[in-house]
């Protein structure tokens, strides 16, 4: 019977979230195949993979190694096509990270199959379906695979991780050839911790140029902070220097889909529309009431953002001490 | 050092995407198409790289259709020396019938750097470059927004979530160009007069199938229209409300 696998993305030695959610959809597709849904966790010695099973895992395979803490594409590929070549996958699903975007179509060169990059569903219709946001969020292809397996990536945020309790048995992966030359990752930089991804965050707030300068950000940062979210940013004041590019929402920056996202002095022009898109929820607080960011907004407040946002602020935060 | 750049003909970002009679892709009448944003880049580090050296050649490649000539031409405009047009009118879904393609183009050309962009802006596959390292088995690094050539290989910087990425990579290499990595030139009016010059040379693609078959191209579902929750900073508490009971999201 045809399985899924779902390669497991880690950082440090704890799986990411991203990782509960590839392994969802794997679930739920092999539920639909009728067939097991295993997992790949590739990371540090010692890792732990122990709640996988919660998540749906009939079986887990991992391979730990003190090399492996960091993303070794080359490494990283040999192993993940080694364990999807293994067995008799219907398809294999990564989570469209920074990582998975690069994991993902290795593993399909290397499989000869075929794949499917950042999709948002994946689903079972006499074969593996897919649908793919294309030109930057303007139109959706539905998409189905002709040949097993297939690799799909998964974009953030697209699946709920749900549990789904399986007694899990831990296996020990495929290896790599460990003395080939191959390009190196020797660190990560200016890890900030505290910093989520925008495109990570189930909650972001961003942005635009209703701000006024650079220091206003504050009032952005705060709110974050009390939803527990990520920080966002029009074009405008990235371009203004405000803001990094890597907070950036849109078609030139990410694309979001989080269960919340607040748009805060951000007007609302279709290249930024097109990244938020498939946000779940949208609240625009803006003191133009034509503004087009109102037209997709769930719920608006129309006033001056200077006043709304701390009084916002404040109040989520009572709410959440209460 | 030789130099090969793989370039893609897109609709301009600002295009409006219509979808066309088959409902399976866009209608292309009336859309204006460019070279693919990211590939600027790798065609500009490319440009770079050889005046840094010196010496050395810029071949530009690329899989697509006869109007795809446009494409490469905008590329030796830029200053590329040469053009190779791997001819093919319609470009499937699944990247790697193209990366087989480029590769098998590639493999015999000695050539110790291939750019390629992060992302082709009309199906941001984000696949081709390291599809196309894993099939030339070269070392490759993807969204490269920063790199430092040295003796024999160099440093490469990607972003990812909440940090850095520094990666060391010996060449032969493929490295995928990201936004930051340069400011792309324009081309001036001689590049452009020049351009006409240079060899370009078409042969057919012979492109595999793949794997991935179209069942449709619709637009995004429409949002639902929200509704005003208020005006001012009065308006905060109905809002918070509306996010806890309604939505269920705070
Ligand atoms: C090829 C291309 C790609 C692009 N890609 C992107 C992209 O990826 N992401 C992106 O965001 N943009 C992108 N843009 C730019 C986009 O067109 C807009 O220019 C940009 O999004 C505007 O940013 P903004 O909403 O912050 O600023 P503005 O449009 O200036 O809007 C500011 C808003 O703040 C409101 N405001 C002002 N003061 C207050 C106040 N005190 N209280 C409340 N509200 C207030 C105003 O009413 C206004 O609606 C792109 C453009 C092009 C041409
Ligand atoms: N048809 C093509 N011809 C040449 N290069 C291509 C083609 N498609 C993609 N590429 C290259 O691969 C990069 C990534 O494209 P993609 O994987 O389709 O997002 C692009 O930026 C180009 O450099």
């Amino acid at each position: 019977m045809a399985g899924v696998i779902a390669v497991l993305e880690q950082r440090d030695g704890t799986l990411k979230r991203v990782s509960y959610e590839a392994l969802t959809a794997a679930r739920a597709l092999a539920d639909a195949l009728g067939g097991e849904a295993h997992a790949l966790v590739i990371g540090p010695a010692g890792i732990d993979a122990g709640d996988v099973g919660t998540y749906g895992a009939d079986k887990v395979f991992v391979a730990a190694d003190d090399a492996l803490t960091l993303y070794q594409a080359d490494q990283y590929a040999q192993i993940a096509a080694a364990q999807v070549g293994s067995d008799d996958y219907a398809a294999a699903i990564v989570p469209a990270t920074a990582l998975g975007k690069d994991l993902a179509p290795r593993i399909a060169a290397k499989l000869d199959c075929p794949f499917a990059s950042d999709v948002t569903s994946v689903r079972h219709d006499g074969g593996v379906v897919v649908t793919r946001p294309v030109y930057a969020g303007k139109a959706d292809y539905t998409l189905k695979v002709t040949a097993t397996p297939c690799v799909v990536s998964l974009r953030p945020n697209a699946v709920m991780p749900v549990e789904a309790k399986r007694d899990a048995t831990d296996e020990q992966a495929a290896a790599a050839e460990s003395d080939r030359t191959a390009a190196k990752t020797l660190e990560i930089k200016q890890p900030d911790r505290a910093a989520q991804d925008v495109a990570e965050a189930s909650v972001v707030v961003a942005g635009g140029r209703g701000l006024r300068d650079a220091e206003s950000f504050k009032l952005i940062e705060d709110l974050a902070e009390a939803v527990g979210g990520a920080v966002g940013a029009s074009r405008a004041v990235v371009d203004a220097g405000w803001r990094s590019h890597s907070e950036q929402v849109g078609q030139t920056g990410k694309v979001v889909s989080p269960n919340l996202y607040f748009a805060i002095g951000i007007s609302g022009a279709i290249q930024h529309l097109a990244g938020i898109r498939t946000a779940k929820t949208i609240v625009a607080v803006n003191k133009d009431p034509d503004a087009p960011i109102f037209k997709v907004a769930d719920y608006g407040i129309v006033g001056d953002l200077f006043e709304v946002v701390p009084r916002l602020t404040q109040e989520i935060k009572q709410a959440k001490e209460g | 050092m030789k130099i090969a750049v793989c370039v893609k003909r897109v609709p301009d970002s600002e295009a409006r995407i219509k979808v066309g009679a088959d409902g399976k892709a866009i209608d292309e009448a009336g859309v204006k198409f460019v070279l693919n944003p990211y590939d600027e880049y790798a065609v500009e580090e490319a440009l770079k790289l050889k005046e840094a050296g010196g010496s050395g050649e810029v071949v530009i490649v690329c899989v697509g259709p006869e109007a795809a000539q446009e494409t490469i031409r905008t590329a030796l405009a830029m200053g590329a020396d040469t053009g190779v047009l791997l001819k093919a009118d319609k470009v499937g879904l699944d990247p790697l019938p193209v990366a087989k393609a480029l590769a098998g183009e590639l493999k015999d050309g000695g050539y110790d750097l291939v750019l390629l962009g992060k992302m082709a802006i009309d199906d941001s596959s984000h696949a081709v470059g390291p599809m196309v390292a894993e099939l030339l088995g070269m070392q490759c690094v993807s969204a490269a927004a920063h790199l430092e050539m040295g003796e024999g290989g160099g440093k490469a910087e990607r972003e990812i979530e909440g940090g850095v990425e520094v990666v060391e990579f010996g060449l032969p290499a493929v490295i995928t160009a990201d936004k930051g990595l340069n400011e792309p030139r324009y081309p001036a009016l001689r590049g452009i007069m020049m351009a006409k010059k240079k060899p370009l040379e078409v042969k057919d693609a012979a492109l595999e199938s793949g794997g991935i078959e179209v069942v449709n191209l619709a637009p995004p579902a429409e949002r639902k229209a929200g509704r005003i929750v208020g005006e001012g900073a009065d308006a905060v508490p109905a809002l918070i409300e509306a996010l806890r009971n309604e939505a269920k999201v705070l």
